[in-house]
């Protein structure tokens, strides 16, 4: 029983890194169709063509699912995610398989509308330096607007859910705005703010905000009466009734905020950089637009969806952390 | 001039809905709690017990009258009068260690006093759930951590809310014996509030009858029995079987009747 089950576990070892064997294989004996060529390219001190990389990146996904899957024998909790993954790794090597097929070798599919992985992978072996520089830029327009969002939305939460004043005033506000899509402010902010780096700043910051401080306010208003008695039988002033009282129980909902803005800052920031912004992947994308370079584009969707999960993933981590407390989230 | 250490003088507390309909929740309350004395307030619901308890720690106002704890007029909450909640009250996003060590941490005395903290764990009996987030732990458990938490605060009196009102009939026994242990090691004053006659007899120096509309003393029965007190006694159950009998036609003679 148990040698099949460990015959069953390799075996899906092998099937997950089949698809991927598969698309190399391919890659390797399936000739080109004639007049495309891959020009080489420096990529730390190897002269490579992207079809070069492709291969390079298929090669690394074998060697990594291979390793991972050896490694993860001994945790079943692991294992038991891997055996789980292994079709759909499998289906992913196919349909690089036939997108190598139909978008390079062939070339069935339009181009360059619709060019093949090597193809894309000429945007990071040709430019790569470019695309990282405009990354960095995405990644640091995000920090700025996204960190400063969440802090004032905290705050204008805090304020808004414990002052009954506050929340007189402000919350017609936070509903109105609350509303109007972030980059609707656009021109105002380019007008406003002294750079266009600080104006897209200005943008996803204020796209985070407003949901933010709406659900802090939620979450400090919901405060169950008696946690706040509790508080006060126990020697605690209004500054411990909000900071550990009512902010702690608003965790919770601060962190929906915080998750839910994340989507919104992430839409703001593209918009941000398509329209205004020297730099980023939203400007990388629109100014290969304007040369047809398509292979380019589809390059910065991929850093994106890449870059984006990463920072999903972050929070997801803090947030699981920050609120180990809760239900279901501690084993 | 009195003596006595906890002392409430002609009380009365009314509340007022939104149409203008008053209830009176308390009506002339007057009793005197000596220092040490376990008293238990029992009374069917809408009687005004939990009120009363509210009123002691501060957590209400009366209309008129007034309370006070050795001569000291009682305003607001103090760590003095330490309450614990029917549902325990927990602070979900504390572990049962940091729940207990709240009341330090409210008081700006938490570093010099936190050495205390593994005593007041040991005293209800939590070692090995120091870590325990209060979700991870039971009712029973729960209630006894609120109590440690009132108890760090060395309080002076104990006002219990129903705190074994949602366990089962085990773990209330066990809870209760608990209580006792506590009140013969720190020899606090401590006023609880139940529904459970029973409890209240097994627990008590003096029991307070309360009936409802207008929420109001109707009688304080002494009872002078040693701990630990045998349930099935015949003292106890001959008490019992006054009490309940008394209780019943406390509530039957006020009950109002209702014709829809």
């Amino acid at each position: 029983m148990k040698i099949s089950k460990r015959a069953r576990y390799f075996l899906s070892v092998i099937f997950t890194v089949l698809g991927f064997t598969l698309a190399v294989i391919l890659n390797s004996v399936v000739p080109q169709k004639a007049d495309v060529t891959f020009s080489q390219h420096e990529v730390f001190g190897l002269a490579l063509t992207s079809n070069d990389a492709y291969r390079i990146v298929l090669y690394a996904l074998i060697i990594y699912y291979l390793i991972t899957g050896i490694i993860y024998y001994n945790y079943e909790d692991r294992r038991k995610k891997y055996l789980n993954s292994a079709r759909f790794r499998f289906v992913m090597g196919i349909l690089l398989f036939l997108w190598d097929l139909l978008g390079t070798k062939l070339q069935v599919l339009p181009q360059p509308f619709f060019p093949g992985p090597a193809g894309i992978m000429e945007a990071f072996v040709a430019e790569g330096d470019y695309v990282l520089q405009n990354t960095i830029y995405s990644l640091r327009l995000y920090f700025y607007g996204f960190v400063i969002g969440v802090a004032t939305g905290i705050i204008t939460g805090i304020l808004v859910g414990w002052f009954p004043r506050v929340r007189y005033w402000l919350s017609p506000v936070m509903n109105v705005l609350g509303v109007i899509p972030a980059v609707a402010w656009m021109p105002f902010a380019l007008t406003i703010m002294p750079t266009a780096f600080s104006s897209a700043v200005f943008l996803i910051a204020v796209s985070v905000w407003g949901l933010v401080a709406t659900l802090t306010s939620t979450g400090i208003m919901s405060t169950p009466k008696t946690r706040f008695e509790a508080g006060r039988v126990l020697g605690g002033n209004e500054f411990y009734l909000v900071f550990h009282v009512a902010i702690p129980h608003a965790l919770p909902q601060i962190f929906t905020g915080i998750t839910t803005a994340n989507g919104y800052a992430f839409t703001t920031l593209v918009m941000a950089e398509m329209m205004g912004q020297p730099g980023g992947l939203g400007y990388y994308i629109n100014a290969s637009k304007v040369w047809s370079a398509y292979y380019k584009v589809f390059a910065a969707i991929i850093v994106m969806a890449i870059l984006f999960s990463l920072i999903t993933k972050v929070i997801e981590l803090v947030q699981r952390y920050v609120l180990r407390w809760q239900k279901g989230v501690v084993k | 001039m009195s003596d006595a250490f906890l002392k409430i003088s002609d009380v009365n507390r009314i509340y007022e809905d939104e149409d203008n309909n008053s209830t009176e929740a308390l009506k002339d309350i007057n009793l005197e709690v000596n220092k040490g004395e376990f008293v238990s307030i029992i009374g069917a619901s809408g009687c005004g017990k939990t009120t009363l308890l509210r009123l002691i720690a501060g957590l209400d106002k009366p209309q008129s009258g007034y309370l006070s704890l050795h001569g000291e007029k009682i305003i607001g909450t103090s760590p003095k009068r330490g309450y614990v909640f029917q549902q325990g009250g927990l602070f979900e996003w504390l572990t049962v260690e940091q729940n207990i060590a709240a009341g330090l941490k409210a008081r700006h005395i938490y570093k010099e006093n936190k050495h205390r903290i593994p005593e007041f764990i040991d005293m209800v009996g939590l070692n090995g759930f120091e870590k325990s987030y209060p979700h991870q732990i039971s009712g029973g458990m729960a209630q006894r951590v609120a109590i440690a938490r009132t108890l760090i605060n060395d309080p002076e009196l104990i006002l219990l809310d129903e705190p074994m009102g949602a366990l089962d009939n085990f773990t209330r026994a066990d809870l209760q014996d608990k209580i006792l242990e506590i009140r013969k090691s720190q020899n606090t004053t401590m006023i609880l509030v139940t529904h459970d006659i029973d409890e209240a007899l097994y627990l008590s120096d003096k029991i307070v009858i309360m009936t409802p509309r207008p929420g109001r003393i109707s009688e304080i029965i002494n009872v002078d029995m040693y701990h630990p007190r045998n349930r099935n006694g015949h003292d106890y159950v001959n008490l019992r079987n006054k009490l309940l009998e008394k209780f019943h036609l406390a509530s039957e003679v006020k009950e109002p009747e209702y014709i829809i």
